[in-house]
């Protein structure tokens, strides 16, 4: 079955109804628009025993996000591992801790392979031939990779201090890449005005409402990973805070279509100290964001002036979650104990989830002897430069088993 | 030419006439179509109309005010 439920595009302010289009912002009071669904068409047809006969990819939840039929774009995005990570709950001195690894997400490596998989199906089938996108990395990997698949032309635009890898991780799609001097915030200037002049399909822009929605994909699979239930406490990374509303969104949404039991789940949001405008309104008890020059290693988060933190604080307080941000040295050793105890090179923004977690349960916000998900988001080959003074070099020896010998001495082997 | 941004206003600007301010120095027509305001910011959505030369120069002047952050409605997009 694949009859959609999709109903509108409702602004979150206002509450006006749109058709479905490519457009993300109402024209009474500017808010941001979002995908509304009739669930009650899915009443008992949208089941565990359904979804489980289904490949494991993003799409075996399709009735939930806003396509038609089946996807254009992405057909085998999605499903990534949720680890059961009890050497790093030993470490942390918690009873129960998950890892969400979208770190191995198929295409590229990031969560960023859901949200455009729903964006550039939507785009063809709003008849879009050129997608675009504004980006702080993983998304222009994402879009560039994606549209090549699909036969699309592409133009991505990102800061020019980008990670290496995430320049070449997106150029060799073949897509037009584009440097902008300046910060993501400068980017997204220069994108408004393109996106209002070229007839394209900015992913993150025009097709926002449609591509936020594939976020959801990753609340769904954790549910159904842990044997459909959602997870008691949820830690989230934020740079527009949009993911942590989809989670959110996810969940309420498979207690409506009575898939899972409502577990009271906290939403938690993390960030980067140096690009932390939802973490300091939810610390100081306001609903306001206040707008930053973003300077963090973690280049992935670093949106200065974040479009869903209100939204992203509303879900934290009303969940009962809490916010934190962690220093770059703190990002740096994050992601090495991640690596180092479960064998998951995250990048930086995986290092600020964990890093903000640790903090949350030293301070007692998170409990020791609740179920926790922690949600990597991207691969740490993309972010090398964060840590690549912060390893051991390979100590380098001739072909010579004496030579070995003297090493595995000095190192105590027996 | 229409032209539709967000404006934030810190502690010192959210008490200050900017959209006045602004009326008067450029040939614009003002239309606020969201507000919130609050004792240390304040956030407007605003609607900007006037010839395209004219409009260019009042989001200029917009952003030169100190304390008052100016972002195209188009510009604000989610993460990237």
């Amino acid at each position: 079955m694949s009859e959609s439920i999709v109903r509108a595009l409702k602004c979150r302010e206002c509450g006006q109804e749109y058709e479905i289009q490519p457009t993300h912002v109402c024209e009474f009071c500017f808010g941001p628009l979002e995908v509304v669904y009739d669930y009650e068409k899915l009443e008992g047809k949208f089941t565990r025993e359904l979804i489980e006969s289904r490949p494991q990819n993003m799409w075996r939840y399709k009735e939930l996000l806003p396509i038609d039929g089946e996807p254009k774009v992405g057909a085998n995005n999605g499903f990534t591992p949720l680890i059961r990570a009890d050497r790093l709950a030993k470490v942390l001195g918690v009873k129960e801790l998950y890892i969400k690894n979208d770190s191995v997400c198929y295409p590229t490596l990031s969560f960023k392979d859901r949200v455009v998989a729903v964006a550039l199906s939507k785009a063809v089938e709003f008849g879009f031939t050129t997608v675009a996108c504004a980006s702080t990395g993983n998304l222009a990997g994402s879009v560039a990779a994606n549209a090549a698949a699909a036969g699309l032309e592409s133009y991505v635009f990102i800061p020019e201090d980008l990670e290496q890898g995430k320049v070449l991780g997106a150029a060799i799609f073949g897509t037009n890449i584009i440097g902008i001097r300046g910060q993501y915030d400068d980017v997204n200037r220069l994108c408004s005005e393109v996106a209002g002049k070229y007839g394209w399909a900015f992913v993150n822009v025009n097709v926002r409402p449609f591509y936020a929605e594939g976020s959801k994909s990753m609340g769904y699979e954790i549910m159904e990973q842990l044997g459909w239930k959602a997870p008691k406490h949820v830690v989230v990374p934020m740079a527009s805070g949009s993911l942590c509303t989809k989670i959110d969104k996810s969940i309420k949404e498979f207690i409506k279509l009575g898939l899972i039991e409502d577990n009271g789940t906290a939403v938690y949001g993390a960030q980067a100290t140096g690009c932390s405008p939802i973490s300091k309104s939810v610390k100081d008890g306001t609903d306001m964001i206040h707008p930053v020059k973003a300077n963090t290693i973690a280049k992935s988060l670093a949106i200065g002036n974040p479009a869903d933190g209100f939204y992203a604080n509303r879900v934290i307080k009303e969940s009962g979650g809490w916010c934190e941000d962690v220093s770059d040295e703190e990002v740096i050793a994050a992601m090495k104990l991640l690596a180092e105890t479960e064998g998951i090179f995250a990048e930086t923004a995986g290092g600020v989830t964990l890093g903000s977690a640790i903090k949350l349960i030293e301070s007692g916000k998170l409990p020791r002897d609740e179920s926790i998900v922690l949600c990597i988001t991207g691969n740490g080959l993309k972010t090398q430069e964060a840590v690549l003074n912060e390893v051991a070099k390979p100590r380098i020896i001739n072909a010579s088993l004496k030579e070995f010998d003297v090493l595995a001495e000095a190192d105590g082997v027996k | 030419m229409k032209l539709r941004v967000y404006l934030n206003f810190d502690k010192k600007t959210v008490t200050e006439p900017v959209i006045w301010k602004l009326a008067k120095a450029f040939d614009v027509i003002t239309n606020i179509r969201t507000a919130e305001v609050k004792a240390d910011m304040g956030l407007v959505g605003l609607e900007i109309e006037g010839e395209a030369d004219v409009v260019d120069a009042a989001v200029k002047w917009l952003e030169a005010q100190d304390g008052v952050h100016v972002e195209p409605i188009e510009q604000n997009v989610i993460e990237g």
